[in-house]
């Protein structure tokens, strides 16, 4: 017998209430990865997941999950099945050369080698005076 | 909200664990002595699995249950300003039981599966949300006490080895700091308030504290070769002990500050800096666990109610491609 400090528990009669049968696999449905942008033009953020039984319903608790406090402009929802991924596993397929500052604009070391041929155009000019000298 | 960090009640399956491949297992155990977070699709062992799985689905079910005796009080808080925080604040106990029920799935184990074992009484949740929420100051006093309380164990399990786990405690934590601090502004409304405000929270204070605070953290762990592996692989990340006596470090001076007491006339810090205190009742404890405390069946006849009462919701929801029914009359 529950006798509940709670009005609304005494009201909802759990005496008579059914027995449960338990949740059946999925009942509680797929699940949609979510979103988050705070500011208008700045990226969307995978913030979570939520489960809900379509995209109409994952916003909606979405809203409410990862939208209650925080800054908000916009929540996208990707039901999760629908994300392509690669393995963390297999993350040494990103490791292709040892060494990429072929990319990078720090690769080319141009005003290096500008100096390096001024440097050697100076000391050129400059020879045939000191050969006088010691004449 | 959540406590009894670790409710251990199955050793039979973990002297059975299985041996795992040595140089597999030295790999995980340098990664997080390393300081790196397991994620879920990382090698882990058995064992772990199991382990973070129960703790993190312990602690969804406490949010979720842990909801209910608040509840109770939300339609009689005594101001909107009150009644808005209470409401904000169950919203969140509820979040947060998405979140970590999120965190769990990621382990293997699905949320109707959880529920179900939660609905069976197979797995468990903090005992503290065993006891009824008699008055408003009782509301006051767990806002207060139980956030305080699990602040002080979540803060240490955020910085335990499971990645989502860790994610989700984040913002966790976050949020309790709200609550706790709405707790301890209505603890404090009635500690200074008329004669009959103080009284009513002290009387609250006098419940909570024996046995449902006292009880939180569980019971002093007994050092053994599980317990050092648990702490080894960043399970377990402060014994009970530990985390009792932080909690009643930062707390108890707070409670006595107000001209309050604790029903504990051996309460008092010592030289070393310690607390000493009077045990309670342990026997109890496990009592509570397995079902013998004075709201056990209330808690899991409404969680019933609400999953019996909410499929139809479900069914319409999962097949709105339903025909339309010509009417009867």
């Amino acid at each position: 017998m529950v006798t509940s400090l709670d009005p609304r528990i005494r009201r909802a009669d759990l005496e008579h209430s059914p027995a449960s049968s338990g949740l059946n696999p999925n009942e509680h449905w797929d699940t949609f990865a979510i979103f988050h942008q705070d500011k208008r033009g700045t990226a969307h953020e995978f913030v979570g997941i939520v489960h809900a039984p379509d995209p109409e319903m994952a916003l909606v608790f979405a809203k409410e999950q990862y939208g209650r406090r925080k800054k908000t402009v916009n929540i996208w929802a990707v039901r999760s099945t629908d994300i392509y991924t690669f393995q963390h596993k297999d993350e040494d397929m990103f490791s292709t050369v040892p060494e990429k500052t072929y990319r990078e604009a720090s690769g080319y070391p141009v005003r290096k080698r500008i100096n390096k041929y001024l440097e050697e155009l100076k000391a050129m000019r400059h020879k045939p005076v000191e050969e006088e000298e010691e004449a | 909200m959540y406590g009894n960090a670790y409710i251990e009640n199955d050793t039979k399956l973990v002297q059975s664990a299985q041996v795992e491949d040595p140089e597999k297992l030295a790999e995980f155990e340098a990664r997080i002595a390393r300081g790196e977070k397991i994620e879920p699709d990382d090698w882990m062992p058995a064992e772990y699995r199991r382990q973070v799985l129960r703790m993190i689905e312990q602690h969804a079910h406490s949010e979720i249950i842990g909801a209910l005796p608040e509840g109770t009080w939300i339609t009689r808080a005594p101001t909107l300003k009150r009644k808005l925080a209470l409401i904000a604040k169950v919203q969140d106990e509820v979040g947060h039981g998405h979140l970590l029920y999120a965190a769990a799935e990621t382990l293997g184990k699905s949320r109707e599966a959880m529920i179900n074992d939660l609905l069976s009484g197979k797995s468990k949740y903090s005992n503290v949300f065993n006891y009824p929420a008699k008055t408003w100051a009782d509301i006051a006093v767990i806002g207060f006490l139980v956030d305080a309380g699990a602040i002080v164990n979540q803060l240490a399990n955020a910085k335990g080895s499971y990645g989502p786990y860790c994610r989700a405690l984040e913002r966790i934590c976050y949020e309790e700091s709200f609550h706790l601090k709405q707790g301890y502004d209505a603890f404090v409304a009635l500690a200074t308030g008329t004669p009959m405000q103080r009284e009513m929270v002290q009387d609250a204070l006098n419940r909570w504290w024996f046995p449902p605070l006292m009880h939180f953290f569980g019971p002093p762990d007994t050092i053994s070769v599980h317990t050092e592996k648990l702490m080894r692989w960043k399970v377990k990340m402060m014994s009970n002990e530990e985390m009792r006596q932080d909690f009643m470090e930062q707390y108890v001076p707070k409670i006595w500050e107000l001209g309050l007491t604790l029903p504990d006339p051996k309460l008092k810090k010592k030289e070393d800096g310690s607390w000493e205190y009077t045990q309670p009742d342990w026997d109890e404890f496990f009592r509570v666990i397995n079902g013998d405390g004075p709201c056990n069946k209330e808690r899991l006849a409404v969680r019933r109610y609400a999953e019996e009462n909410g499929r139809w919701v479900r069914e319409a929801l999962m097949n709105p491609t339903i025909k339309h029914i010509v009417p009867y009359a």
